[in-house]
C-alpha cells in the first residue's frame, strides 16, 4: 500500500460540513457527547445511593463503638478497613487510598501519552501507553481483591437476633448493614470497574496500533487523544464514587 | 501542554522530535494528590456532619475541575465546546439535587403515611 493513500475529498463549503465551529474533529466531539451521556448514568446511580441512604437511619453513637447492624447505614471507614497481607488489622480507607493514587497516576501517564502523540514521538507514546495499561490493570486487580474481601466478609460477621451469624455480602444479605448498601456497592463500583476494563481494552488496541505505526502513517495520534478523554472520564467518575461512597 | 494545537505537520517529515512539555501535567498531578490527602485528613480528624460533607463535595468539585480542565483539555477548547459540555452538566447537578431533596421528602411522606 502506498504511503499517500488518497481518501475521498472532504467537503469544504460552509453548508456541507466544511465548517468546524468547535475546532475539534467529529470523533472527538462525539466522544465528549458520549461522556456527557455516561455522566447521566452515573448521576442516576449516585441519586439512587443518596435516596437509599436518606431512607435509612444514620448511626448516632460513638465512632469507636460502631457495630454492624441492619438498623443503620454503615460508616464507610468501618467497612473498608482491610489491606492485603494485613489480616485483621484496622487500616481505615488505606486500600482505597492506594487505588485512588493508582488511578490518578494512570491519568497522568495517559496525558503524557497524548502529549507525546502531539510531538509524533512514537516511542514515548508506546512507553506511556504501557504505563497506563499497567496502572489500569493494577486498579482492576485491587478492585477484584476489594470485592473478594467484601463478599467473603470478616470473621466476626454480624449477629442476628436469632443467634445466627452472617459473613460477608451478596445481593440479598450482608454483614455490613442494610441489604441495599451491598447492592449499591456492587452496582456502582461494578459499573465503574466495567468502564475501567473497557478502557484497558481500548488502551491495548491503540497500543498495538501505535506499535504497528498506524497513527504515524496517518499523520496524527488523535485516537490516543480520544481514548485519553475516555480514560480521564473514568478517573473523574472514581473521584465522585470515592467521595460519595467512601468519604461522606 | 502548550503544543496542543494541530501543528504536527511542521515536523512530521523532518524526523526531529521536539522536547516534551510536561511541567503543567505534573503540577496538576501534585494538586490532585494534595487535595486527596486533604480529604483523608478531614476524614480522620473531623467529626462527621453536614459541614464535613460540604467540604468533601467542595474538594471533589475542585478535583473534577482540574481533571476536566487540564487532563481532558477542556479549558483550552473553544468557548462553544466548553459551554456545550458545562451547561448540561450544571443542569444535571440541579436535577440530582432536586431528585434528592424531593425524593427524600416524598419517601418520608409515604413512609409516615403507612406507619
Amino acid at each position: 500500500m502506498s504511503q499517500t493513500t488518497t481518501f475521498e475529498q472532504p467537503n469544504t463549503g460552509t453548508w456541507d460540513g466544511g465548517n468546524e465551529p468547535f475546532k475539534v474533529s467529529y470523533g472527538k466531539l462525539m466522544m465528549w457527547f458520549f461522556l456527557l451521556s455516561d455522566a447521566f448514568t452515573f448521576a442516576a446511580f449516585l441519586t439512587t445511593y443518596g435516596l437509599a441512604r436518606h431512607r435509612h437511619q444514620a448511626y448516632e453513637g460513638a465512632h469507636d463503638a460502631f457495630t454492624f447492624s441492619t438498623q443503620w447505614w454503615p460508616i464507610p471507614d468501618k467497612v473498608f478497613n482491610a489491606f492485603p497481607g494485613f489480616h485483621g488489622v484496622d487500616w481505615p480507607l488505606a486500600f482505597v487510598a492506594l487505588m485512588t493514587m493508582i488511578l490518578i497516576l494512570s491519568s497522568v501517564t495517559m496525558v503524557l501519552a497524548v502529549e507525546a502523540g502531539h510531538r509524533m514521538d512514537k516511542n514515548d507514546v508506546q512507553k506511556w501507553l504501557l504505563w497506563t495499561i499497567l496502572f489500569g490493570s493494577m486498579f482492576l486487580g485491587c478492585q477484584a481483591w476489594e470485592w473478594t474481601h467484601f463478599i467473603s466478609g470478616t470473621e466476626e460477621g454480624m449477629k442476628l437476633a436469632d443467634g445466627s451469624v452472617i459473613h460477608g455480602a451478596n445481593l440479598i444479605v450482608n454483614q455490613y448493614g442494610p441489604p441495599l448498601f451491598a447492592d449499591l456497592f456492587f452496582f456502582i463500583t461494578g459499573f465503574h470497574g466495567t468502564h475501567v476494563f473497557s478502557g484497558v481494552v481500548l488502551l491495548i488496541l491503540i497500543f498495538f496500533n501505535t506499535v504497528n505505526g498506524v497513527y504515524h502513517r496517518r499523520g496524527h495520534y488523535e485516537m490516543v487523544e480520544k481514548v485519553g478523554l475516555y480514560w480521564h472520564f473514568v478517573d473523574l467518575v472514581w473521584v465522585f464514587v470515592f467521595t460519595f461512597f467512601y468519604l461522606v | 501542554m502548550a503544543s496542543h494545537s494541530h501543528n504536527t505537520d511542521e515536523f512530521a517529515h523532518t524526523g526531529e522530535i521536539p522536547k516534551a512539555q510536561t511541567k503543567i501535567i505534573w503540577k496538576t498531578f501534585f494538586i490532585l494528590v494534595a487535595i486527596t490527602a486533604v480529604e483523608f485528613a478531614f476524614a480522620f480528624f473531623m467529626d462527621p456532619g453536614t459541614l464535613r460533607n460540604a467540604i468533601f463535595i467542595g474538594l471533589t468539585l475542585f478535583k473534577a475541575f482540574y481533571i476536566v480542565a487540564e487532563f481532558m483539555h477542556l479549558k483550552h477548547e473553544t468557548k462553544g465546546l466548553i459551554w456545550a459540555i458545562l451547561v448540561p452538566t450544571v443542569l444535571l447537578v440541579w436535577l440530582l439535587v432536586a431528585l434528592l431533596v424531593e425524593g427524600t421528602f416524598y419517601g418520608e411522606s409515604v413512609f409516615n403515611y403507612f406507619k
